[in-house]
């Protein structure tokens, strides 16, 4: 028996991809929309915080609603919460600066076994890497456009 | 000696028997439906190691050294260890078979390699080489996610199709030792089959025609019928990888869906958070040795067809846009055949 003989490869492909087990997306979107939307609510309250509070300036509240967030996008990786919400959020947890933060510390726990240099050192931009890459080449090529365009 | 019968299959003229298996799980394992199965279980990923990687080893040892004890030998007794894993170089197996001094035989089959393992052992026990030779395979949860996927604490959801690892090893002793045991019949191995599939997270429709192509192989060279099984057992195709199976086994001229039974489906029943079930070596090594071969024994089930699946890709051929191939290979356990 040759199963290639028996079965056309296009039409089990066919088959496959129109009877796998799929994801609901408007289920998705709307958890991704719902968990997303408070991280931001969390982001606007620290906003009120940091400056009717702290009486810091709109430069000094943004950088410290950016570091508190990383912080706690960071505590709740480390103690095993944010995979769970993401595993239910998707791109509601991926999106947001906190979501960041979780991929650069799960490398990070990930890999210290492996030593801080070649281990740590060598993997922690092993997922945030790409963004990086592409956010700083492109912010770059955008500059060069603006640079040339005036911003007009 | 065996007696080649078929392009794929061979018969075991003095059929090897299983003398005594051991299994050990981790703790998702243990809270499925088959948890009490397992002889050993642990709660904690780590097992009380360093890391993942020593804590499978150590799963892959406390399972060979189990089976071992309970046929009453000692591992000098032991002609062969044949075994594998899915870490990159075999490393559970090498370094478990460093601490257990056997003559070591490494295997890679990815997820099929209980049964590659079980063939290889059982041609060296029935070709007159080997009085006693051991089989065992492990995967782990925690070091597959990280060769072959995400860091563990990356919160990103899975795809509907994708399968868990299953953090659980199993052992078996082969034997020459005549006896009412389970005895190995018949093997078929499979070639590597590749279908296309691209998905490396859709492992179960990768496999899928692997494990049809060798089962229904084995059915015509041994010339069984459908129903000759109690049993014909899949390694890891999970839920969907099943329903895809029994379908081109129908297409096939070929209805399974009576005696059909899956490791994947059946390790984790009643997980909502698996999709589509277990998978990895441990998954079929750990349900043959803690789950079916118990039932034979306890004359539940006199006759099975073991047919462990793996998918051959690794992380590098999957970057580079190849597709998954695949393999199955069957084994035929029965009852009362090795007198």
């Amino acid at each position: 028996m040759d199963i290639k003989k028996n079965i056309d490869q296009t039409n089990y492909q066919n088959y496959v991809k129109k009877n796998m087990p799929k994801s609901s997306l408007l289920k998705e979107c709307a958890a991704a929309f719902v968990v997303g939307g408070l991280i931001c609510v969390l982001g606007e309250a620290i906003n009120g915080f940091a400056s009717a509070t702290l009486q810091l300036d709109e430069e000094g509240v943004n950088a410290f609603r950016s570091a508190l967030l990383i912080f706690l996008g960071a505590l709740f990786t480390g103690i095993g919460i944010y995979d769970v919400l993401g595993r239910y959020a998707g791109a509601g947890s991926i999106v947001p600066i906190t979501g960041f933060a979780n991929s650069i510390v799960s490398p990070a726990l990930e890999y210290k076994w492996e030593g801080y240099i070649l281990g740590v050192g060598a993997k922690l931009f092993t997922i945030a890497g790409p963004v990086l890459v592409y956010g700083i080449s492109s912010s770059v090529l955008v500059g060069i456009i603006y640079y040339f365009t005036g911003g007009r | 000696m065996g007696q080649r019968i078929g392009p794929k299959t061979v018969r075991f003229t003095s059929p090897p028997n299983i003398l005594s298996f051991a299994s050990v799980a981790g703790k998702a394992e243990k809270d499925g439906a088959y948890g009490l199965c397992f002889d050993t279980t642990f709660d904690d990923g780590l097992w009380g190691e360093k890391t993942y990687e020593l804590a499978e080893r150590k799963m892959l040892k406390t399972a060979i050294e189990s089976a071992i004890e309970k046929a009453s030998l000692k591992a000098d007794d032991i002609s062969y260890l044949f075994g594998g894993d899915l870490l990159n170089q075999i490393i559970s197996s090498g370094f478990a078979a460093r601490e257990l001094g056997i003559p070591f035989i490494g295997l890679y089959g990815a997820c099929s390699t209980m049964a590659e393992s079980l063939i290889l052992g059982a041609m060296a026990v029935d070709g007159g080489f080997a009085q006693y030779a051991v089989c065992a395979t492990s995967s782990h949860f925690a070091t597959a996610e990280r060769q072959f996927r995400n860091p563990l604490e990356l919160g990103t959801p899975k795809t509907p199709t994708s399968q868990n690892t299953a953090t659980a090893s199993g052992a078996t002793v082969l034997t020459s030792v005549r006896g009412q045991y389970p005895a190995i019949t018949h093997a078929t191995t499979g070639r590597v089959v590749d279908m296309g599939i691209k998905d490396v997270n859709d492992m179960g429709a990768a496999m899928a025609p692997a494990a049809t192509e060798t089962i229904i192989c084995h059915f015509e060279e041994t010339q069984r019928k459908d129903d000759y099984y109690d049993a014909v057992i899949t390694g890891d195709l999970g839920t969907f990888g099943s329903e895809l199976f029994i379908k081109l086994a129908k297409d096939s001229g070929h209805d399974f869906s009576s005696v059909h039974k899956d490791c994947g489906a059946m390790i984790y029943e009643g997980n909502p958070h698996v999709n589509c079930g277990g998978s990895g070596c441990g998954c079929g090594a750990s349900m043959l040795n803690g789950y079916f071969l118990k039932e034979m024994l306890g004359g539940r089930l006199s006759k099975i067809l073991f047919v462990a699946t793996g998918a051959l890709h690794s992380p590098t051929s999957a970057l580079q846009g190849e597709t998954v191939p695949s393999i199955a290979h069957a084994v035929s356990i029965e009852m009362g055949c090795g007198q």
